[in-house]
């Protein structure tokens, strides 16, 4: 039998288009027209060629804070990931904890980022916040609006507070994909639990993992309402992470824009590596 | 249209995209692409390694203007040999 070639379909399509151009591809493009170009506000506009590309380039501000944005996303997936792998799995796999469980971490990440950055903000306050008082009481030297480890520790402890779960999760929905024929043949073997998390467990989570690693770092690369709102990126500039020095560039459109787009092209190049990596392990797992 | 402040030179620079991806489009559809496992170990079709090149092409520019800093035209020159590196390899 022919099949029939029509190529109306396509129409339906045109919505996601439309909806992209007007939500992404016309502002980049209007992104880069920005980065060439000279402006204070008014619609009055100066050709300035690469001019804010080359400043953005020799700045030793946007590349320590490219150092520290790099530095917090490694931390966060070092601690992310272990730890919500091990929650997914102790976490009960059937039955009412198990859903009183999935709901109790999905909490966290029904909260609006402001807010969590506000909780914290109080919680870690050394006068009257829990967290801050308790480590003062007893001897710890802490205080995050004056000291730079302080300050760390307490946007590391916010962004695993609010995201591990998201790891636990995915890597509990990983979990629960796999038939218990693989734990039985296990029990058979004598497997040890080591060898089964090694053998078993991992490689078949490994799918879900790359997604909550991708996710996670891309989240983490882009952070800027958290540790705007507790630390505001101090003391001095000690968590000014990338979209905060973005942010503070003043009030010109050119070199906000210029650093938008390398900021752009190192998500984007991130982002494919990544993008790669899961697609080939799916077509390596799909042989 | 005066709010997305268009110049010349980065009008220039959306058509050639544009006409890039016009391109490729219609090749895609006289010639239907076949996926190839090049020297990066992966599987690329066309498209994916019209990707690389763009993208590569954005951060070769840049290196250049951070490293040398003059003569940014010649930059393209590396471009287009990468591209064709790309193309050829990966």
């Amino acid at each position: 039998m022919n099949k029939t070639v029509n190529q109306k379909a396509w129409f339906l399509v045109l919505p996601v288009i439309v909806l992209v151009a007007f939500s992404a591809v016309i502002p980049l493009m209007t992104v880069v027209n920005y980065s060439v170009q000279d402006t204070f506000g008014n619609n009055q506009f100066f050709w300035a060629g690469l001019e804010w590309f080359d400043i953005m380039l020799h700045s030793e501000r946007m590349w320590n804070a490219l150092g520290r944005q790099l530095f917090f996303s490694c931390i966060i997936l070092l601690i992310e990931v272990p730890l919500g792998i091990f929650i997914a799995l102790n976490m009960p796999k059937s039955g009412f904890w198990s859903s009183f469980c999935l709901v109790l971490m999905s909490l966290p990440l029904l909260i609006p980022w402001n807010v969590v950055g506000t909780i914290w903000q109080v919680f870690a306050r050394v006068d009257i916040g829990l967290l801050g008082y308790t480590l003062s009481a007893i001897g710890i030297e802490y205080n995050y609006t004056q000291e730079a480890f302080s300050a760390w520790a307490t946007i590391v402890a916010m962004d695993v507070w609010h995201w591990t779960s998201l790891v636990a999760l995915l890597a509990f929905a990983g979990l629960k994909s796999i038939p218990d024929a693989y734990y039985q043949a296990a029990k058979i073997d004598q497997a040890s639990r080591w060898a089964i998390f090694r053998y078993i467990e991992l490689p078949k989570m490994m799918g879900v993992l790359m997604i909550a690693i991708l996710l996670r770092f891309m989240d983490s690369f882009m952070i800027y309402t958290e540790p705007f709102v507790v630390t505001g990126g101090g003391p001095g500039n000690s968590t000014t992470m990338l979209s905060i020095d973005l942010v503070n560039q003043g009030f010109n459109l050119g070199p906000k824009a210029a650093f938008s787009i390398m900021y752009y092209l190192v998500i984007l190049l991130i982002s494919y590596v990544f993008y790669t990596v899961m697609t080939n392990m799916d077509k390596k797992e799909g042989k | 249209m005066e709010w997305m402040a268009w110049t010349w030179p980065t009008a220039l620079f959306f058509a050639i995209i544009a006409m890039t991806l016009t391109v490729f489009t219609i090749l895609a559809i006289k010639f239907p692409e076949m996926s190839r496992m090049g020297v990066l170990g992966m599987e690329t079709t066309r498209g994916d390694r019209l990707f690389i090149t763009l993208l590569g092409s954005a951060f070769i520019n840049l290196a250049w203007l951070g490293v040398i800093g003059a003569k940014q035209p010649f930059a393209l020159i590396v471009c287009l040999v990468y591209a064709l590196a790309v193309f050829r390899w990966v």
